[in-house]
């Protein structure tokens, strides 16, 4: 091969591998790979997971306050109607020994926390605010998690928005059901009258809107897991 | 025909140029779900182009969840191929050529002169002139950094003391981007040089061999002079 066949035999190789990367990112054979990167990213996000790391939000950074950015699912933004559902309660059931209805009196009898923490957005974006609630943990001793549950659902009635997380997660102290945030009852923007929140979990993990805490033994992926987001999403 | 490029720097060149220009891709993807840097509520210092986004035509991944899988795809593959180089130019020695060493400024001054006509003859150089080595060294820093600020933002809380080492979850995220444009900057002077200088070398990166003889320092080449083999411009040499 002379100099002149080689250089554009090298030029034509390096276009054509530049055209398949235009276009590998629709392939099936690409998916496979992708889904097997993202399950072998779960084994090590797992394994550097402890419940002994955690956030606080920089001590300089403003609280974002009406700068929070919120959605929901719903064509308009869901509120709890008593008349139709009767009063608000979260219920706790699935693989736990004694299923709960907690009322919001329920929740504020067990032991309050208030942490000032980032929220992380899968956008890129961070949001500073103080959330106010009860660890998931202590509900979780309140109602006896079965030995067999691996995985917890997070339900709503933001029009069947829900999020399921690995058990460890859920356990970690900063993951809370949370019923004010920045010192308010939580708004009806966000999640009113209660949501997940925690800094160890990106935001669409966080479901709002909350009505039912389902531990379960298998994962049930999610809204936005099932529409390709990755379903560990942790920080 | 001397051999330059050991397979293992070839392989693991090629393999890096594809990662990268992918991890850039999908990374510019990622960032256009949110353009900008400030935290919420606050403003951000240090960017002169908040909240305008990347055009899609620089993007790879086709969507927020799509370039983050192919962003944590690509990773292990940027990270385990950039460990063969380093380990493989370690225990081979080629790491002599690349980095840079007392008087290397001088001779980058010498290389700035014969490019700007100021000197009339190429400068001595080893494998690489000055500049190269610079370049050379620099991009697995960057790359090193990369990894760092990445694993920073990507896991914010439970190594949250890689995130504080760079100023915070919003410093780190501007660290990626801004070690990302320094990368692209060496890469397209690289790729530049190449073609404007030394176009035989590509032949080295691809099949190991390189004819002396067709060297820049050689062929007394600076960017579009004297591109082709010494004898090709005999005659039109600078007096």
């Amino acid at each position: 091969m002379d100099r002149r066949s080689f250089l554009s035999a090298g030029g034509f190789s390096l276009t054509a591998a530049f055209l398949a990367a235009c276009s590998i990112d629709r392939s099936p054979r690409a998916q496979r790979l992708l889904d097997l990167a993202e399950k072998k990213n779960e084994g090590v996000e797992r394994s550097l997971f402890h419940h002994s790391a955690m956030n606080s939000a920089k001590s300089g950074a403003k609280i974002a306050g009406a700068a929070f950015p919120s959605y929901f699912i719903s064509k308009t933004v869901p509120v709890w109607d008593e008349k139709v559902h009767g009063p608000w309660a979260l219920e706790v059931s699935g693989a736990v020994n004694n299923p709960v209805k907690l009322t919001l009196e329920d929740l504020r009898k067990l032991p309050f926390r208030s942490q000032r923490v980032d929220h992380f957005c899968v956008e890129g974006w961070n949001a500073v605010a103080v959330w106010q609630g009860v660890r998931l943990s202590d509900i979780a001793r309140v109602v006896g998690v079965a030995p067999d549950a691996a995985y917890v659902d997070f339900q709503s009635f933001d029009d069947g928005y829900h999020e399921s997380w690995d058990l460890d997660s859920a356990m970690h102290p900063q993951t809370l059901v949370v019923i004010a945030m920045d010192g308010n009852l939580l708004g009806m923007a966000h999640g009113a009258p209660a949501r997940v929140h925690s800094p160890v979990k990106l935001g669409y993990k966080n479901t709002k809107y909350l009505t039912k805490i389902v531990f379960l033994p298998k994962r049930n992926g999610g809204y936005w897991s099932d529409q390709g987001y990755e379903w560990y999403g942790g920080t | 025909m001397t051999g330059r490029h050991h397979w293992v720097v070839r392989v693991t060149h090629w393999v890096n140029a594809i990662a990268l220009t992918l991890l850039v891709g999908s990374g510019l993807r990622i960032f256009n779900a949110y353009p900008a840097f400030a935290r919420r509520g606050e403003q951000f210092c240090c960017y002169p182009f908040e909240h305008k986004a990347i055009p899609d035509y620089l993007t790879f991944g086709g969507w927020l969840g799509g370039a983050r899988h192919w962003h944590f795809a690509l990773m292990w593959i940027l990270v385990v191929n950039g460990l063969v180089y380093l380990t493989f130019i370690y225990l081979h020695g080629e790491w002599r050529d690349l980095v840079p060493r007392r008087g290397d400024a001088r001779d980058a001054m010498a290389m700035i002169k014969f490019y700007l006509f100021v000197s009339k003859t190429h400068p001595h150089q080893g494998k690489h002139n000055a500049m190269q080595k610079a370049t050379y060294s620099a991009l697995p820093i960057l790359s090193v950094a990369q990894v760092l600020t990445g694993l920073a933002i990507w896991k914010p809380v439970q190594l949250g003391w890689i995130t504080a080492v760079f100023g915070g979850y919003v410093w780190a995220r501007y660290w990626h981007f801004v070690a990302m444009v320094l990368l692209i900057v060496l890469s397209f002077a690289h790729i530049f040089m190449v073609f404007a200088v030394d176009p035989y070398s590509i032949q080295s990166m691809v099949t190991g061999g390189y004819r002396e003889d067709l060297s820049p320092e050689a062929r007394n080449a600076r960017p579009f002079y004297h591109l082709l083999p010494r004898w090709a411009h005999r005659g039109t040499e600078e007096k």
